[in-house]
């Protein structure tokens, strides 16, 4: 007699991976991206553990060395693996203290240039007829101008050094969040979980900041890392320009415009630095698109 | 006395000469009833609710001589206090699951969190009270769906997940925007039957705003039927179905295909006006197969035997039993009430 198998009902448990797990695997199906996020820890290391790692002072001048070569041309030491500059100094010194500028300088302006963008992004979408107008306009204001001559305008102001490069380039990049928040702002603004959240006794600031803000962050991350990289190219444009962070610090944009005078004579002390920002902007890059695939569902489901 | 009591609510967008959204709407539920709006879209069923709950934004303006629930003005509710009844005695579920939950927080952080709001539960209580939530919506694997994010929920669970939220605070009334739009049949079938069956037990009242009118066949106890922003006619089911007396609930029943005979199916010809061509006299009078020299006035809703009909020549009447309907500017009607602003 043959005879049906039921198999028990088995109580549907169902496993839902951490949003980072699921993050991380989406983000390393990317190869550039995690190219680019090995490079940028690298960088970090340099910059954090650049006294350490740089065989010399950067800013240590070696007077019987002075444009000597990287080690593996004609005449180069292996005393100094990437040759020295016009006074001597160590080339990988001063490119792994470099780093530590760069990083500083991209973080600061990042994080001075979101989280007030993020404020007025998220005043001017919450409140369309009042505020909003006056913000975006003056945000219209600020993007009508070159945003490099403004940041020079800013740096002739209030004088070149590293603090105010960095607000300098906080400032500039200030209204694409202020955009880009309140362009998220809206359009959260309009779904039922927001007017479930309104019936359910949330406030304003609560509205803002718990039920909306955490839907906008994922353009507004990949925004950051992408300003991240623009703004070492913009210090690195300031410094060359010698409005940034002032010499001898060791600051990629700055070796760059002091080394320009050696450009046919000493190829390596103007493509080093080159080279760095190259490099870590590709980087940068790379890592942002890998976010944002990773972070945005709808290209998600493309890929 | 009713739960929910509205007289004379009107909202309207824009300058004063702007044609109300809702106009002079009067409706009352009560405890443990089931009240369904019906009408197309466009004709203010969502907005009157939103109105109802002070969800209504500027320019929006609404006015009413009396917006009563359960001994409390919402009118002069201010803030806090309105915060505090609405969502725990008054709660509403919406139309599109997928956007009804916030994306960015699990199902369980979500009920959770309008547990602490207003029943000042915390941690494991609030938790294990989050879950019987779950369970009592019967989401299968209730425990790990907690730990889920909207996403990674179908939509007929996103709603019944909705309906939990709704049910969190106990309200005694619930308010369902079209409920089942947006799910497909044999889900909309279930979800129905778990809101009528929640409804039973807790013994709350129901506002079932649906087009979709075999729903209401079955489901409700009373029909109000809108168009233009104008309940048309309100009656009992199920003889509201059986013998409609507006034109237009007329028209609204035959256009349901198991209702018609013909091989094409009935329709009403023309759309609901809008801002810039509402009728000078009866709003249904472009689109009535009916309409005759009279409709040019606006006719008032009269109350009669059966419900109440806004038409000068009711359909399916007995000579006896026909109201005699006075046009609206003839009717001693009330001033609008105070004016408040959301």
């Amino acid at each position: 007699m043959s005879s049906i198998e039921t198999l028990p009902a088995a109580e549907p448990t169902a496993y839902y991976p951490s949003p980072l797990r699921e993050f991380w695997s989406a983000f390393k199906r990317n190869k550039g991206a995690l190219g680019g996020l090995i490079f940028m820890l690298m960088l970090v290391v340099c910059a954090l553990f650049a006294s350490v790692l740089a065989p010399y002072n950067p800013t240590e001048q070696f007077r019987d060395f002075l444009l000597t070569p990287p080690a593996w041309q004609e005449g180069g030491t292996s005393q100094f693996l990437l040759g020295t500059d016009e006074l001597g100094r160590d080339m990988l010194s001063r490119l792994v203290h470099g780093a530590r500028l760069s990083l500083l300088i991209g973080l600061a302006s990042v994080v001075f240039s979101l989280v007030p963008g993020i404020l007025l992004g998220l005043l001017a979408g919450f409140s369309p007829t009042r505020l909003g107008p006056f913000i975006m306009r003056l945000m219209d204001i600020m993007l009508a101008l070159p945003s490099l001559l403004l940041a020079v305008a800013i740096v002739a102001i209030l004088g070149p050094g590293l603090i105010n490069t960095i607000f300098a380039i906080a400032i500039v990049s200030l209204p694409s969040y202020v955009r880009l928040t309140r362009a998220a702002v809206m359009t959260e603004l309009n779904r039922d979980y927001v007017t479930a959240s309104r019936l359910a006794g949330a406030g304003t600031l609560r509205l803002m900041f718990i039920s909306v803000l955490p839907n906008c962050m994922a353009p507004l991350i990949v925004q950051a890392t992408l300003s991240f990289s623009s703004a070492i190219l913009d210090a690195a444009a300031l410094g060359f320009l010698g409005l940034g962070v002032q010499p001898p610090t060791p600051e990629w944009g700055t070796m760059l415009a002091s080394a320009r005078d050696y450009i046919e004579r000493a190829w390596w002390v103007v493509s080093l630095p080159g080279l760095a920002i190259l490099l870590s902007v590709l980087a940068i890059n790379l890592l942002g698109d890998g976010l944002r695939d990773a972070l945005d569902p709808k290209l998600k489901n493309a890929a | 006395m009713s739960l929910l009591e509205i007289q004379n609510l009107s909202v309207r967008f824009g300058d004063d000469g702007a044609p109300p959204v809702v106009d002079g709407l009067d409706l009352s539920v009560d405890r443990g009833e089931v009240l369904a709006i019906v009408g197309e879209s466009g004709s203010g069923k969502s907005v009157t609710m939103m109105a109802l709950m002070g969800l209504i934004d500027a320019p929006g303006k609404v006015a009413a001589n009396r917006l009563r629930f359960s001994d409390q003005d919402l009118l002069s509710l201010k803030g806090r206090q309105r915060r505090r009844l609405i969502g725990k005695d008054l709660a509403m579920v919406f139309q599109d699951p997928m956007t009804a939950l916030n994306p960015s927080y699990t199902v369980g952080f979500q009920i959770e969190e309008v547990l602490r709001q207003h029943l000042g539960l915390k941690g494991k209580a609030a938790r294990q009270r989050a879950l019987e939530l779950l369970e009592r919506v019967e989401i299968p694997g209730a425990a790990s769906r907690l730990d889920a994010y909207p996403h990674q929920l179908s939509g007929g669970m996103s709603q019944r997940v909705a309906i939990a939220m709704a049910i969190a605070g106990e309200p005694q009334l619930l308010i369902a925007d079209e409920p089942t739009t947006a799910l497909d049949v044999t889900i909309q079938a279930q979800i129905m039957e778990l809101l009528l069956s929640l409804q039973r037990d807790q013994d709350m009242a129901l506002i079932l705003i649906t087009h979709d009118l075999a729903v209401v066949a079955e489901t409700a106890q009373r029909v109000c039927v809108m168009y233009a922003g104008q309940a048309v006619e309100t009656g009992r089911v199920p003889t509201l179905f059986d013998a409609p007396a507006h034109p237009y609930t007329e028209a609204l029943l035959a256009s349901i295909p198991e209702q018609s005979d013909n091989r094409r199916l009935a329709t009403l010809p023309g759309i609901v006006p809008g801002r810039y061509d509402r009728p000078a006299g009866c709003l249904l009078s472009p689109r009535c197969p009916y309409a005759q020299p009279r409709c040019t006035e606006r006719p008032a809703l009269e109350p009669y035997d059966r419900g109440e009909v806004r038409c000068f020549f009711p359909r399916n009447m007995t000579p006896d039993e026909a109201p005699e309907v006075l046009p609206e500017a003839q009717r001693p009607s009330q001033p609008p009430g105070e004016h408040h602003v959301q």
